[in-house]
């Protein structure tokens, strides 16, 4: 298992290789300027050129992809043409609220996913059966992005406006209140997970709905299979068979699926984190692309891809521990 | 399986017949509706006076406007029906392109094998990896966002499942006793490939395109929505959600007919693709 693991790790070097070169290439293609950018149309030539020599825009491709890959894998990523701040700076202010957004919603998916799904594998062809399925295939159709401003319009808006309890009354703005750095410690933590509650429920909702159609059809093929027959048979109760012996199998190809589905998670952390106005790596990635700040695009997407071959390789990590047959299997 | 078992199984899902038919109202009314209405999709008059009415609203002058108005005052209806035209072209066009480059690739990689496999399969990893969305932004954005592009970025990050289920397919077709027959009889190999075990890859294909096309509307919608996509005045459901979203309080309607056409189609395609699937499988309806 050990070698598998290192095998993959191996793997992974090349993967992330050819998707820093794609940016790159891809960066560069374009016909956009951040030399003209960043010094507005005022600048004349020779602040321009100026400019140019200073970011280094001025050498060859290769030169400037050499260069910039040398560094980038020495921990230097440049600074932030838009900011002047360094860029590793930048992604590791914003890293921190994603992997926390990311996380909890992830969790909150998952539980929440498998909980519908066995419900619906218990209760097949049920009329709870057949609601929660037109739930989670119209939930998981929705846009993250509406989901999103549903959220705000009923727990920002329509709290405040019919007078629900305060409770129920979420932030909709950023990632603490105005003023809360007066806060005691324990006021500020809860001033904190005020603010995450909408962003956290809307890609759990999502990600819920996912996971659950899946997990309702590994649990039906769970409960076909011959071991569930002979759970049945030996006089085991149907509770005991569901969740005993078909979610334990259904869990397998569940964590696989975590992993596959992690770049989706960051597709749509990208547009919950813009509407909520979050400040984590999504925000900062439009604001740099909007700005065309190319060390903080590329460094966010290599980041972004870092966390997903990661995260899978995590998954591969959880599935041995999980199946024995994954151990000794390559 | 045979084309014939899996269509008759297609005909007999309900999920398809559900889908099938969402999608086809869907289809006629965004083909039939601009040509009813006529064009006060785009055109503004007296903002003021026609701005943000309710749904059922009628003006003075016995304009009847089923969903109402937007902040210009112009019938969202009108506006809906335009932007299903250019949400539906854009989806299709883009799930076209990532079909076509999906099953180019998948068929040379699993029929070539040696080097060619190993780096598409290894291109294809690595595009795997990417979290579509920023990386689209990153596209969309270097070129002047616009319709053409949207439909060119979509297309571009979206094939990467078609190449790995062709590429699966054609492998394991290659070794079949036809193939071998056929080569033997003297087919050369481009044709070989093309008549011979390419449609058999063809199935899953639709199946991953299908989804594709889903797929591809939410995000040209999100695209729009952050201001990347298609651009006003050319409406497009993405782009009619941004302009909701400012009088999303005063006039939540204006923002929730675009988001419920997104998921009332993307739900149409999921279904079909869901329908298919099983149909494939073999399982009928679950």
């Amino acid at each position: 298992m050990r070698a598998s693991l290192a095998k993959r790790l191996a793997l992974a070097v090349p993967t992330l290789l050819l998707v820093l070169t794609l940016t790159f290439v891809g960066l560069h293609l374009a016909p956009g300027d951040p030399v003209r950018l960043f010094l507005g149309p005022t600048a004349d030539a020779a602040a321009e050129a100026a400019a140019r020599q200073a970011f280094g825009l001025d050498r060859p491709l290769a030169a400037q992809y050499g260069q910039w890959l040398g560094r980038f894998v020495t921990g230097d990523w440049g600074t932030s043409i838009a900011q002047h701040r360094p860029v590793a700076r930048v992604l590791a202010d914003a890293v921190v609220p994603t992997l926390l957004l990311t996380g909890l919603s992830l969790l909150l998916s998952y539980l929440g996913g498998l909980a519908i799904g066995a419900v619906q594998a218990a209760r097949r062809r049920s009329r709870l059966d057949a609601v929660l399925t037109a739930v989670t295939t119209g939930l998981y159709a929705l846009p993250t992005y509406v989901l999103a401003l549903g959220l705000v319009l009923l727990f920002a808006y329509g709290s405040v406006l019919w007078g629900w309890p305060a409770q129920l009354r979420f932030p909709a703005i950023g990632a603490q209140s105005v003023g809360a750095e007066f806060l005691s410690p324990a006021g500020r933590l809860a001033d904190r997970a005020r603010h995450l509650v909408l962003p956290v429920l809307t890609l759990a909702i999502v990600g819920a709905a996912g996971a659950a159609r899946f997990v309702r059809g590994s649990m039906i093929e769970a409960l076909r299979q011959p071991f569930a027959r002979t759970a049945r048979a030996k006089g085991l109760a149907e509770r005991v068979v569901v969740l005993r012996h078909a979610l334990r199998n259904a869990l397998v190809p569940l964590i696989v699926l975590i992993g596959l589905q992690l770049p989706a998670l960051f597709s749509g952390v990208v547009f919950v984190e813009t509407i909520f106005a979050w400040p984590g790596m999504g925000r900062v990635t439009v604001q740099a692309v909007l700005a065309r700040d190319y060390p903080v695009v590329m460094a966010a997407t290599a980041v972004f891809a870092t966390l997903v071959v990661l995260g899978n390789l995590l998954a591969d990590g959880a599935v041995a521990l999980v199946d024995p047959r994954a151990r000794s299997a390559a | 399986m045979t084309g014939r078992r899996t269509s008759t199984a297609l005909l007999r899902d309900r999920r398809a017949l559900a889908g099938g038919l969402l999608l086809a109202a869907v289809a006629a009314t965004a083909l039939i509706g601009p040509l009813v209405l006529g064009s006060p999709a785009i055109e503004m008059r007296e903002v003021v006076a026609r701005r943000f009415l309710v749904p059922l609203a009628r003006t003075a002058d016995g304009a009847f406007h089923l969903i109402g108005t937007d902040r210009f005052g112009r019938d969202l209806l009108a506006r809906l029906l335009l932007g299903a035209r250019v949400s539906l072209a854009v989806g299709l066009l883009a799930a076209l392109a990532s079909l076509g480059i999906g099953v180019v690739l998948g068929a040379v990689a699993g029929y070539a094998g040696g080097w060619s496999d190993r780096a598409i399969v290894a291109v294809t990893d690595a595009a795997l990896a990417i979290p579509r969305v920023p990386f689209l932004l990153l596209l969309v954005v270097l070129f002047q966002p616009g319709l053409g592009i949207t439909v060119v970025a979509l297309g571009l990050t979206g094939w990467m499942t078609v190449t790995r289920l062709v590429r699966a397919e054609v492998r394991s077709v290659r070794v079949r006793p036809f193939v071998e027959a056929a080569r033997a009889l003297g087919v050369r190999p481009a044709r070989v490939l093309v008549r011979h075990i390419l449609p058999h890859a063809l199935t899953p294909a639709l199946v991953a395109a299908a989804l594709g096309v889903g797929n591809a509307i939410m995000l040209e919608a999100g695209l729009s929505f952050l201001g990347l996509g298609v651009q006003p005045p050319t409406p497009s459901w993405g782009n009619m959600i941004a302009a909701g979203r400012d009088a999303l309080v005063i006039a939540p309607w204006v923002a929730l007919a675009p988001a419920l056409a997104v998921a009332v189609t993307v739900t149409a395609f999921n279904l079909l693709a869901d329908a298919l699937e099983s149909a494939i499988a073999g399982e009928g309806s679950a």
